[in-house]
């Protein structure tokens, strides 16, 4: 039988706020175990919540960008159960209103199919802590840092029909979140992680088949391999004659398999009731407009206009606007390259990433700025290098942090475009190498490439290429 | 000076006829010689408490006094104490010693006055009786055989024994306006918001409510202006001025309407009680109030209602006592199943655990829309009967509780009957409206409290309809007989 593959997911990303949702405590990551965590993120007798307006602002900006429904009155909801991380026994979140409503997102695949992916729902809530299972001789230990962290939990449809599709609505996400400066998308340190919803049914059936839910992969290369893995799975159970169990699986990244991770009879029935310590968030036109006109562009906006303004394909203006921070750096280098946005691109996308992706650093961090790395365009521009000598440049200004034209300078790289020189070089050549000469001028015209090799050689790469071919050319034929 | 008025021990204060710490030594004593029989105090402060004294009388010698510096009170052991145990009346919180005081704490501290202890309560404020503390049951000083009513059974005792002029109490279905009554005592229970809840103990968070008790409502009126106000640290505080209680309690009452509810005078009200409230509305008339019946229509619903709200909340705000942070842990655990388990169910008493189960309950999938939720319709009826009624009448009057101080060990067996003893008071706290009970008479020699119900925010209206009726009747002055002697 053919199976159809249906996917939803529900993505966690903290949001950037300095502060938890509901405390003072710093959000910073890395500090030593319950350092940051106040008396209210401990659950302590008689401590309250107070809501962080930063986090209500954040999740407003997440639905504009989605283009979905504000909801004007929210409300805050405990989700009951025990934990020893989650110190209040209940989690603040949000359950029958929240704050984000129905949106959509557009997904592009690799063959350039596009497709509309429903965003059900994003609600506000807070993080619990971490269970540390290791050193504590058969016991647990407790930190409580990240209990009170804000995240924004932002659910889709089950509209994804592969890993392939879910892989990309996350990373459209991952690039939203992070162009709105809600989120540092940081896989790693778990600020952006995702649950995927995973069913299978017979091709061209219309009823959804028994989900199980895949949690805690926070990366995007684990969600292709979890999917696909529990796609198989799935199938076999059916294939020989079982049924799904309706569960929450955890994908063990080592052995590249999922299994159940809670039983049935340990399912939690949540008990939400809206939280009396909060009031119900009440957002007002004007603040929403207010938001509104801080958002910035927004990729797909960005993307189209790169293909436009710059003349780039769609696959150079998608690789460019995947972060606004590579965005920003591409248009401040084609301004200090005079508009030179082509040659430009090959310069980011080619030796920049390069050496970015070899040393692991991000955009923010590169050695060379826009202004320097223009500056080299120019010079490739106007052939006072050429393509192959700046990379040598290139290479010296990642070095040195200085600018393309005090190396060029210092290091005489300057192309040579005197005829007189040209033609003293080529002349030199000549003399070296009758027996080649000979071999070309009796019809092995494939020899001019070796020639060219030789001047080049001669001039240290400086002389111009195409004038090096063409008095080649001519010196070659005239005798 | 245990018998004196707040007023006039400030003035004795500035005057210098004592000190502070001769005023805090006197109550001390008297804590020391009563306290053994009624069982008011969890812990009495009393280093603590002299050394405050010390430091108020330097601020009364500097002339940088208010009106409440160097004046004595006690805490309800629900209020969190820097430093100082804060049990909540339970075997859970008995090693619980908390890093940081309560708003109302902070506030009272700010006001200069001293703190002798914290009082006995009903276990997390559950309870009309006093009997559900894990210290014992605190005593009527009235009638050492019976209760003080509850929650705050602790605090109401202690001021009614003349231990401590001022107490904070705090207020879910009644728990300060039913001990007040069984115990002869002022006790005002403020408008939801009024006071902040930060650092207080969660019983119900939508009813909790931190209030005053004391022996008028002059005096409480000074407590209650220390203590309100908005809080940034509590969300649901509300952010209006704070009236000027004090100074607004000579209003007249010259064509006040009254509004009597059928419902609060009906079956299950003590005769003799009822007589004596009667008695009291007659004496307003003559003060040249008006007297209007009114209805409540959905009052009789109240009980259910609360006792479906206020589990459903106690059973989550209840779930942080889980033996893994602070608080009772139960030894030897070997699972965290069974440290859950057994911290919870050897630390809690039966009530809680009661109120939990039914709370767990009441919020369980299936049954979520039968209870909950139609709890929350009714509670809005509730309101609006209230609103209703306050479109017609100024205030609300009538009985406090249906019967005075029952004897110990009576009603313990039966929760219903228990529950009962609040249905006057409970819907107030749905609806968050400030209420207030004042000592109206006896019956059989035992106190009786007229409550008087206000509007949203209207304390300085009720403590001036309790002020003139306090300075025309003497029911308010009288003490019980000196307890241990």
């Amino acid at each position: 039988m053919e199976w159809e593959t249906v996917i939803g997911l529900e993505i966690h990303a903290q949001l950037a706020t300095r502060s938890k949702i509901f405390s003072a405590a710093s959000t910073a990551y890395g500090a030593e175990a319950n350092t940051q965590a106040c008396a209210i993120d401990l659950g302590m007798p008689g401590m309250l919540p107070v809501l962080n307006a930063e986090a209500v602002r954040m999740a407003v900006k997440f639905g504009l960008a989605t283009k979905a429904e504000i909801t004007r009155r929210s409300v805050f909801a405990r989700k009951n159960y025990f934990y020893p991380d989650l110190p209040k026994g209940y989690q603040i979140s949000q359950f029958e209103l929240p704050i984000v409503g129905p949106g959509t997102l557009e997904i592009e695949l690799k063959d350039g199919t596009r497709k509309q992916v429903g965003v059900t729902r994003a609600h506000l809530e807070e993080d619990a802590g971490k269970s540390l299972h290791e050193d504590f001789h058969g016991m647990s230990g407790i930190d409580l840092n990240r209990a009170g962290t804000p995240l924004i939990e932002i659910v889709s449809e089950p509209d994804m029909r592969s890993a392939e599709e879910a892989v990309a609505y996350m990373k459209k996400i991952h690039t939203l979140v992070r162009y709105l400066e809600i989120c540092d998308g940081n896989m790693q340190e778990g600020s952006f992680r995702c649950d995927a919803n995973v069913s299978i049914r017979p091709m061209g059936s219309s009823e959804l088949g028994t989900r199980t839910e895949l949690k805690n992969i926070n990366s995007f290369r684990f969600v292709e391999r979890a999917i696909n893995y529990e796609v198989e799975r799935q199938i076999d159970v059916l294939e020989s004659g079982g049924s799904v169990t309706q569960e929450t699986r955890l994908y063990d990244t080592d052995k590249n398999e999922t299994r159940p991770m809670r039983s049935k009879e340990e399912a939690n029935d949540y008990r939400y009731f809206p939280d009396p310590d909060l009031l119900p968030v009440e957002l007002e036109e004007d603040y929403i407009a207010a938001i509104a006109k801080t958002l910035p562009e927004l990729p797909d906006a960005k993307r189209k206009r790169f293909q436009q303004e710059y003349d780039l394909s769609a696959y150079d203006a998608g690789v460019l606007t995947a972060s606004r921070e590579l965005a920003d750096f591409y248009e401040a280098t084609v301004t200090a390259a005079k508009g030179t946005a082509k040659l430009t691109a090959n310069w980011v996308m080619g030796e920049l990433a390069g050496v970015l992706n070899k040393q692991g650093l991000d955009i923010g961090a590169s050695r060379v700025s826009p202004e320097q790395l223009g500056g080299l365009v120019l010079r490739i521009e106007d052939n006072t290098i050429s393509g192959k000598i700046a990379k040598q440049v290139f290479e010296a200004m990642w070095a040195e942090q200085q600018d393309a034209d005090s190396i060029i300078e210092a290091q005489g790289l300057r192309q040579i475009t005197d005829t007189g020189a040209i033609e003293s070089l080529i002349d030199e050549v000549i003399e070296a190498h009758p027996k080649q000469t000979e071999q070309y001028r009796g019809g092995a015209e494939k020899l001019l490439g070796f020639f060219v090799g030789q001047v080049m050689k001669r001039s240290q790469g400086k002389a111009n290429p195409g004038m090096v071919n063409k008095v080649l050319r001519e010196k070659l034929g005239s005798s | 000076m245990h018998k004196a008025s707040v007023a006039e021990l400030s003035a004795a204060l500035k005057a210098r006829k004592f000190s502070s710490e001769e005023l805090v030594r006197a109550h001390l004593a008297r804590i020391h010689a009563q306290d053994s029989e009624l069982n008011s105090f969890i812990t009495v402060t009393e280093t603590e408490a002299l050394a405050a004294a010390s430091h108020a009388d330097r601020l009364i010698a500097a002339g940088e006094a208010g009106p409440l510096t160097g004046i004595p009170l006690a805490h309800k052991d629900i209020f969190c104490t820097r430093g100082v145990r804060t049990s909540c009346g339970s075997k859970m919180l008995d090693n619980f010693v908390p890093p940081y005081n309560a708003t109302v704490v902070e506030k009272i501290a700010d006001a200069g006055m001293v703190v002798l202890g914290k009082t006995n309560m009903d276990e997390f404020a559950m309870g009309s009786s006093n009997e559900n503390s894990y210290y014992g049951p605190v005593r009527n000083p009235w009638d050492t055989e019976r209760v003080p009513g509850g929650s705050s059974g602790g605090s109401a005792a202690a001021v009614a024994a003349r231990m401590t002029p001022l107490a904070t109490c705090t207020d879910t279905g009644g728990s300060i306006r039913q001990p007040a009554a069984l115990c002869g005592i002022t006790g005002l229970k403020p408008t939801y918001g009024r006071v902040s809840r930060y650092g207080m103990v969660a019983f119900a968070s939508s009813l909790d409510q931190g209030g005053v008790m004391g022996h008028s409502a002059e005096d409480t009126a000074y407590l209650l202006g220390a203590m309100a106000g908005f809080d940034p640290k509590d969300s649901t505080s509300v952010d209006r001025p704070v009236d000027d209680y004090v100074g607004g309690l000579n209003q007249s009452i010259e064509g006040l309407t009254i509004g009597l509810p059928r419902q609060h005078f009906g079956e299950g009200l003590d005769p003799e009680v009822g007589a004596v409230v009667e008695a009291a509305i007659r004496q307003y008339e003559k003060l040249g109030a008006k007297v209007k019946e009114i209805d409540l229509p959905n009052s009789p619903l109240s009980v259910p209602a609360y006792y479906v709200v206020a589990p459903a909340e106690c059973s989550s705000n209840l779930s942080r006592f889980d033996g893994v942070r602070y608080g009772y842990r139960a030894k030897h655990p070997k699972d965290l199943s069974d440290l859950y388990t057994r911290s919870r169910g050897e630390a809690f008493g039966e009530e809680v655990q009661r109120r939990i189960m039914v709370g767990t309950y009441a919020l369980s999938t299936g049954y979520y829309d039968a209870y909950y939720l139609k709890a929350q319709k009714i509670r809005r009826l509730i309101s609006d009967d209230f609103r209703q009624a306050f479109a017609e009448v100024d205030v609300i009057m009538g009985p406090t509780s249906p019967t005075t101080a029952f004897t110990l060990g009576e009603r313990i067996a039966d929760p219903i009957t228990m529950y009962l003893s609040d249905i006057y008071t409970i819907g107030v706290n749905l609806a968050g409206l400030t209420g207030m009970s004042i000592p109206a008479g006896f019956a059989k020699g035992l106190p009786v409290g007229l409550q008087i119900i206000g509007n949203y925010f209207e304390e300085a209206r009720i403590l001036s309809v309790a002020h003139r009726y306090q300075q025309v009747t003497d029911w308010h002055t009288q003490a019980p007989p000196d307890a241990g002697s």
